[in-house]
């Protein structure tokens, strides 16, 4: 179990500043997720805690220790990378027991249990004595994980772990680790994404990133339901919050106002604005409607079912009032 | 890579079904391989058969078509003298020819260990991050680069008793207490050649040595960095054993090569019998002494040592020529 405390960490590779002051505190036993857009820092603020890249300036405290210093195998961390890093000569119980074997203290009926245990918890028991080559994506990155479990961490790092996945393995693997979680309740864990749907699902909080500085920390809801900034309404929800500048802000006293697909209804008329149909996505259980009204990007309704609007029809649209909104010219929350 | 093109249509033709598109690859891989197959039968094939047969012969330089068959006479012959003695006679009783053997072998194991560690250590260097890499990396090549009897001679003067710049700074130094005749001394001739080959030649091993090391992802050295695994146990846990097989494969090319070496030694140290090898002896039995069969003899045995040993090696080795098993 393990604190981790960032102090203005500030990170630079020559003249480029990639990490430019970040505070931050990840609780004990917490699922924390850094998330944000590709070039944000969130990889780097990772392999900054992990130590395998050195801090420019500030402190990281675990439990309240600086570790500025600390070799990455003296942190108590494991790490799962998104490319998997594992042995290639090595079979599985070989890679999993690798760290192990080298440290002092360990008998290898010890090794052996830690490794069957972890292996079981992730149902690759049958795979210990295979190549990784002979192994397919998923199965790797659960040795990847599994690896990483051996060396019973304080810390558990995950590095976009789905990302080399196919869309189907990445929900049955993300179930995984929210259960591994649940079942690791004593160890914290940080988990760098890009997806924003792995970190609503995943996180106890997360950690939205932009351009080398935190944007806003908090719980999933929180980001969804009280957004800090245009940036972070627009990262977190899916489909993206739909934001309307103009006239139609001016009618709310702000720059922008900004309305989810699924706090929006089509009303047969009267409604507050209207827009044309350009195209409708049918996903079975809700449909999507896009709607050319004058805005940057196409407004999008979220309706439950089915629909049968064509591109060309007019429609009338009414936002539900209590869930606008309203932003300034800086891009933060008029509340 | 070209010898997985050329595989996969030769796997094929084991099954029972051929696609038109299976037969279509095999037709073009073998039209491919044509001209390479001619001039191989032209340039290496024909002179090795000429020379096995030359060697069952009584072949001499002013007579080789006139050659007659006198069987393996060349390698092993019983003679019986006027007086009653017998002696023995031929290649496999020469003392000479089995000293060139034992200068081969001892040049070749020692010279390829050598390159091998120090290209090893070369291309580690080499593999790390640093300013100027590039032209480190172009500028270790140039002893690679140098013809051979170019550098051969170059050295013979470094090393040279009277003038070279070896003894000369021996001296001065005060690490010698006279000068030394290196190359011409029995004692240090070998030593001589060995070191100038190693300085040639270690280049061509890191470099091959260098692209195996660039095979390796990095990301693995992040999970032992996390793993707490110390930079020596990393060298011989996971870097080792994932450049074996570019190393093994190095480590042949190398291996063929030093056995059949020829033109450093004949340019260092000429008519040396400390330093004489197989070829060399070959080529002065061929063409000084006017005993071509018995050069031939010589030759055929130089290509079945070096055959076997290749065997023995890829075989005890499992050399895999296909980039390893990644």
């Amino acid at each position: 179990m393990a604190s981790i405390e960032l102090r203005n960490i500030r990170k630079a590779f020559g003249a480029v500043e990639v990490i430019k002051g970040v505070d931050l505190e990840v609780r004990k036993g917490e699922f924390m997720v850094f998330v944000g857009p590709s070039g944000c820092g969130k990889s780097t603020l990772l392999r900054l805690i992990s130590g395998l890249e050195d801090i420019t300036s500030g402190e990281m405290l675990f439990d309240g220790k600086v570790v500025n210093a600390l070799a990455p195998s003296k942190r108590g961390i494991a790490m799962v990378f998104q490319s998997y890093a594992l042995y290639p000569h090595m079979t599985v119980y070989e890679n999993m027991a690798f760290g192990l074997t080298l440290e002092k203290g360990h008998a290898k009926e010890e090794i052996q249990q830690r490794v069957e245990r972890a292996a079981d918890m992730l149902q690759i028991r049958q795979y210990l004595d295979r190549l990784p080559k002979q192994l397919s994506g998923g199965q790797r990155q659960r040795v990847a994980i599994g690896r990483a479990i051996t060396r019973d961490p304080k810390v558990f790092l995950f590095d976009e772990p789905l990302s080399n996945l196919d869309a189907a393995l990445r929900v049955a693997t993300r179930i995984e680790i929210a259960k591994l979680h649940e079942s690791m309740d004593h160890v914290t864990m940080i988990y760098v994404t890009h997806d924003q749907v792995e970190a609503m699902t995943l996180a106890d909080r997360i950690c939205v990133l932009r351009d080398g500085l935190v944007e806003q920390v908090g719980t999933p809801m929180e980001l969804y339901e009280n957004p800090n900034s245009v940036f972070v309404a627009g990262f977190i929800g899916s489909p993206k919050m739909n934001f309307i500048s103009g006239d139609k802000a001016k009618a709310y006293n702000a720059e922008t106002v900004g309305i989810r697909g699924e706090h929006i209804t089509i009303v047969p008329d009267g409604g507050k604005w209207s827009g044309t149909v350009i195209h409708t996505e049918n996903l079975g259980a809700d449909s999507y409607v896009y709607l050319e009204m004058g805005t940057e990007e196409p407004v999008v309704v979220r309706l439950d079912g089915a629909n049968d609007y064509k591109s060309g029809d007019t429609v009338h649209i009414a936002p539900m009032e209590d869930k606008i909104h309203r932003f300034d010219g800086a891009g933060k929350p008029i509340r | 890579m070209a010898t997985d093109v050329m595989a996969t249509p030769v796997a094929a033709t084991g099954g029972k079904i051929k696609s038109e598109l299976m037969q279509q690859r095999v037709r073009a891989a073998r039209w491919f391989l044509l001209p390479m197959l001619i001039a191989l039968a032209v340039v290496a094939g024909w002179p090795l058969l000429r020379s096995i047969y030359f060697s069952f012969t009584d072949a001499s330089l002013n007579n080789i078509d006139g050659a007659e068959w006198i069987g393996f006479g060349n390698y092993f012959r019983v003679q019986q003298l006027a007086s009653g003695a017998v002696r023995y006679r031929g290649l496999l009783v020469d003392a000479d020819w089995w000293n060139a053997v034992w200068n081969t072998l001892r040049f070749a194991a020692t010279s390829v260990f050598f390159e091998a560690v120090l290209g090893m250590v070369v291309a580690l260097v080499l593999n790390a991050e640093f300013k100027g890499r590039g032209i480190v990396r172009a500028a270790i090549l140039i002893p690679w680069a140098i013809p051979t009897i170019v550098s051969a001679k170059m050295w013979s003067w470094m090393l040279n008793d009277q003038f070279g710049i070896l003894n000369d700074l021996g001296l001065r130094l005060g690490l010698l207490s006279q000068k030394v005749a290196w190359t011409a001394t029995a004692e240090t001739a070998m030593q001589a050649v060995l070191v100038v080959d190693i300085w040639k030649t270690t280049p061509f091993m890191a470099l091959l040595i260098l692209a195996g090391l660039q095979m390796v992802p990095k990301d693995i050295y992040e999970a032992a960095e996390i793993d707490g695994v110390h930079p020596i146990k990393q060298f011989f846990r996971i870097t080792l054993p994932l450049v074996r097989p570019a190393l093994m494969v190095a480590i042949i090319f190398r291996l063929l090569d030093a056995l059949r070496i020829f033109d450093l030694i004949y340019v260092l140290t000429p008519n040396s019998s400390a330093t004489k090898t197989m070829s060399v002896l070959a080529r002065e039995n061929l063409f000084d002494f006017d005993k071509f069969a018995y050069g031939s003899a010589m030759s055929t045995l130089l290509f079945l040592i070096i055959a076997i040993l290749t065997i023995v090696y890829i075989w005890l080795g499992k050399v895999r020529f296909d980039g390893g098993d990644r």
